[in-house]
């Protein structure tokens, strides 16, 4: 009937460093932005910069988050990630330019549904080629990462090229829809409308994300597979399916991003998700491999970091996002939220 | 006698070079507790590992109630009704124990009334119904890893070493409700290192040596047998 | 000799032999046997790529490390030369003092990337690497000040190696001028190298190497510091990378971030090495060898492919020599499922 007196609650309080430590990264963000302020030297300027910077953190976290929860999942480090991105801003401008009335009209409703007629397209078409580059290039070569990454990048060429094939050699110019069009000004700076929609979605993104890996089933048994997919399948899951679907989905978010990474930069090019994934690689090795919440900071942190330095030394911006890895790693060898696996 | 729950003909299990199982046979009957015994490194956690398909059978069948499961993935032999209790627990640290026992329920919602008799078993699970499962202490994580076996009707449980590494008291908290389980009819295949715990709770024994079963009988009669015990596994269990 | 020179590590197959002979004849006497500055300038490009290619599969093949940076510490080399040569003035000197640096900066470099990637996981190396190379190539082409920026750096060489100075008359119908001297130490520079490298796989470090690429926790377990092995094999690695690229420098009297920088010379790197063979050195000689022949000519006949279905739709497109990476790349998943040993491990296999 009676508890052994060992059982005494283990969650005694903690030293105050101890219990803070696992909100040392979300606190980094904010003083990361005071940083900022204090570096630059108008504060409209700051203010114009932290919003771009915030757009450009949830788009790498949107590109990003598939990957990382691959990796969790099955260890599959697939560097033709970048691959989704380029297809998925191919696909949506091509859907874009074709309802070129929608866009160039002055109806916000009229331009929104474009854009979601475009971003389902990217989604659908970049979930359909993840699940087909799931079953040829990455199935025959689990749990062997040398082989992965050299296949994974064969596939970045081949799809890389292929875009090529199809859309020619050229960049191409993409204008936001009229409704996105131009700035808003708040407290003295302008704000990009399409800035404050890219922040919109991928705060959307990242909260229904965790929605799902919190409150349902499906997360569950992601998180789960994350730490011990051996315990997962030995309750009765197929993560193997699980895993497919989390790569389509990733694959599908990937083609999200390059769509809003495209309007964002009003130019697409074949190599544009392959030049992403420098950064997307940063985010996920800072924010530790497999995790969604190190990914979504990690991306923020990089996206504040690269506007604020550009703003001041242009030359700077991507260097300054590399030492920041380095200083996380330093401090977190593992990245800022280490995934702990139980083998 | 009924046929047994569990049987292994012959089973051998490589691990990259290594020849770990070299045909065992075993049977495990229903509603009885069935004891694994050997000295470290015979084979036992790999027997359970083989059984539940972490470690495919290289030679050999495995029959679940009278049914081939050597060649099935490890999801559809845990769907077939086989609980498994890993040695390392298999706890998932980042879930709260809620959440471990929701994945646990793989058929559908948790039974409540099957909850109630957990919890009954298992204290400390309600009190930390809402926390990580990572901040609980060793005792709590291993009652966790039993009660996810627990919480739905299994027609087997693999149980591996269920106290090891645990204080007197907390076994004996383990060994009371895993006696609860055997009373409701449940056939176990558990994996002991504890010899008084062993004892309380074996119906049958098989010993292990070097890959192979070398032993099988009455739990009672090993028991009772010092010789049998030093020949079997090198050690009188009442030396411990 | 040839036993000792090449550190006992023979070809160990019969047709293998002959190739290998075969190159090595082409490339030591290819200004006498193919004169014309187009031939010649292949067979310099193959020498540096065998060392570059052999330095990369001391990485991969024998280390088991998949690094995205080997073109930045060829850069590294390419570039020291080129900022000596540029601020010394033309002369030997400048050339030691720009390959000396260059090989010593990369080795730095590819120590602090090490110790940061290695220490946690294997796989941060090929994503660090990726990510710190093309930081790198973007900022050498920011910083147009130093580096001349996109369109590089253009400089003299030393007189001796100018196509200008003459030291005789003619042998078999080839002058003989700096162009030739600069060929040939080339060719010397890049088989000392490449000497250096199979000397390198062959010994107790190359050994422990590949044990350590079989079995990484066994290793450490034996006793081998893991992160040390690898650091250092990253480290050996990166300078005869950046040697390769002082002599590619050398050899254009040019520099600039396409031929010394780009991530598509990474991408043909990876082609070289896995289509001849990872892990055995004379793979990188085939995989060059091939690959550079393949560059020069094969597009060519992919253009007279593309011309012959022209009107088809989408096939001319497929085929047009600009798409030839394309299919590279097609080559290269299939060699990684099916030919994982290329092509020296297929001949060896032969017997």
């Amino acid at each position: 009937m009676s508890a052994a007196p060992e059982h005494a609650p283990t969650m005694a309080q903690l030293p105050l460093m101890q219990r803070l430590a696992p909100w040392m990264p979300v606190l980094l963000i904010p003083v990361l932005i005071v940083l900022g302020f204090l570096a630059i030297p108008s504060s409209t300027s700051w203010l114009t910069l932290t919003v771009s910077g915030l757009a450009m953190g949830m788009m790498i976290f949107i590109m990003a988050s598939g990957l990382t929860l691959v990796f969790g999942l099955m260890d599959v480090i697939n560097f033709g990630h970048g691959a989704f991105v380029s297809v998925g801003a191919f696909v949506g401008v091509s859907v874009l330019l074709l309802l070129g009335q929608m866009t160039s009209a002055p109806s916000l409703a009229l331009n929104l549904a474009a854009l979601m007629v475009a971003v389902f397209g990217a989604m659908a078409a970049t979930g359909v080629m993840g699940w087909a580059f799931e079953k040829v290039i990455v199935e025959p070569v689990y749990g062997h990462h040398l082989k992965q990454i050299l296949v994974t990048m064969g596939g970045l060429i081949v799809v890389e090229q292929l875009i090529i094939v199809l859309w020619g050699p050229e960049e191409i110019y993409i204008a936001r829809p009229e409704a996105l069009k131009g700035a808003v000004t708040f407290a003295g700076a302008a704000i990009e409308k399409y800035r404050l929609v890219a922040v919109g979605i991928g705060l959307v993104v990242f909260l229904a994300m965790r929605w799902v890996l919190r409150h349902t089933k499906i997360g569950l048994i992601v998180r789960a597979g994350v730490e011990n997919g051996e315990m997962v399948q030995a309750l009765g899951y197929r993560l193997r399916l699980v895993f497919v679907g989390v790569f389509i989905a990733g694959s599908a978010l990937a083609g999200l991003g390059g769509v809003m990474w495209g309007l964002y930069q009003e130019v697409i090019t074949a190599h544009m998700g392959n030049q992403a994934m420098i950064l997307i690689f940063i985010v996920v090795i800072i924010g530790g491999l497999g995790s969604v919440e190190g990914c979504f900071i990690g991306a923020l942190l990089v996206g504040l970091m690269q506007n604020y330095v550009a703003f001041l030394e242009p030359k700077a911006a991507l260097i300054s996002n590399i030492g920041l890895m380095v200083a996380i790693l330093m401090w977190r060898p593992m990245g800022m939220i280490p995934v702990v696996k139980a083998k | 006698m009924s046929d047994p729950i569990l049987k292994l003909e012959g089973v051998y299990t490589n691990i990259a070079q290594y020849h770990i199982l070299q045909g065992v046979d075993l049977e495990v009957p229903r509603g009885a507790v069935t004891m694994l015994l050997g000295r470290n490194g015979v084979g036992k956690t790999t027997t359970l590992r083989t059984i539940i398909g972490h470690w495919r059978a290289h030679e050999g069948r495995i029959l679940l109630d009278g049914e081939d499961i050597t060649r099935l993935p490890t999801p559809a032999i845990a769907r077939a009704g086989v609980g498994f209790v890993p040695e390392d627990m298999g706890i998932f640290a980042d879930l709260t124990v809620e959440e471990n026992m929701r994945l646990a329920a793989v058929s559908g919602p948790i039974d409540p009334a099957r909850l109630d008799w957990v919890f009954s078993a298992f204290p400390p699970l309600k009190t930390f119904w809402k926390s990580e499962a990572g901040n609980l202490s060793g005792g709590q994580k291993q009652m966790l890893s039993i009660a996810r076996a627990m919480i739905e009707e299994r027609r087997l449980y693999l149980i591996d070493e269920p106290t090891k590494g645990l204080a007197p008291a907390i076994i004996s908290t383990m060994a009371r409700a895993l006696r609860d389980l055997k009373d409701q009819g449940a056939s176990i295949l558990l994996v002991e290192q504890n010899f008084s715990v062993a004892r309380a709770l074996g119906d049958g024994a098989n010993v292990m040596d070097d890959g192979r079963m070398v032993w099988s009988g009455e739990m009672k009669q090993l028991a009772t047998d010092a010789e049998l015990q030093e020949r079997l596994m090198g050690l009188s269990m009442e030396a411990h | 000799m040839i036993k000792t020179l090449l550190s006992g590590d023979m070809p160990r197959s019969v047709p293998l032999t002959v190739i290998l002979g075969l190159i090595l004849v082409c490339l030591a006497l290819a200004p006498f046997l193919f004169p014309g500055v187009r031939t010649v300038d292949t067979a310099a490009r193959i020498c540096i790529f065998v060392v570059l290619v052999a330095s990369y599969d001391l990485l991969l093949g024998y280390g088991g490390i998949v690094s995205f940076a080997h073109t930045m510490f060829f850069g590294l080399g390419a570039y020291g030369v080129a900022l000596a040569s540029t601020h010394m003035g033309r002369g030997f000197d400048a050339l030691l003092v720009g390959s000396v640096s260059g090989a010593l900066t990369a080795a730095a470099l590819a120590l602090v990337i090490g110790l940061f990637s290695l220490r946690v996981r294997a796989i941060f190396f090929a994503m660090i690497t990726l990510a710190v190379a093309s930081a790198v190539a973007v900022l050498v082409s920011q910083l147009s000040g130093l580096t001349g920026g996109e369109d590089g750096l253009t400089f003299k060489t030393p007189r001796a190696l100018g196509p200008a100075f003459k030291f005789g008359g003619e042998l078999f119908g080839v002058k003989l001028n700096g162009k030739l001297l600069s060929y040939y130490l080339i060719f010397f520079g890049s088989l000392i190298l490449f000497l250096l490298l199979l000397r390198v796989v062959n010994s107790p470090f190359g050994r422990v190497l590949q044990a350590i690429r079989e079995n990484d926790f066994r290793a450490e377990a034996i006793g081998y510091r893991v992160v040390h092995y690898r650091v250092a094999a990253t480290c050996l690695s990166a300078s005869v990378a950046a040697l390769a690229g002082s002599l590619y420098a050398i050899w254009l009297r040019y520099v600039g971030p396409d031929t010394a920088l780009s991530m598509e010379i990474m991408i043909d790197i990876l082609l070289m090495v896995v289509i001849g063979g990872m892990g055995t050195m004379y793979g990188a000689v085939i995989g060059a060898t091939v690959f550079v022949i393949a560059q020069n000519y094969l597009q060519n006949l992919m253009g007279v492919a593309s011309g012959v279905v022209e009107g088809l739709p989408v096939l001319p497109e497929l085929l047009s020599a600009d798409r030839w990476l394309l299919w590279l790349g097609v080559l290269f998943i299939l060699s990684v499922y099916f030919f994982p040993t290329g092509v020296v491990g297929r001949l060896r296999a032969q017997k």
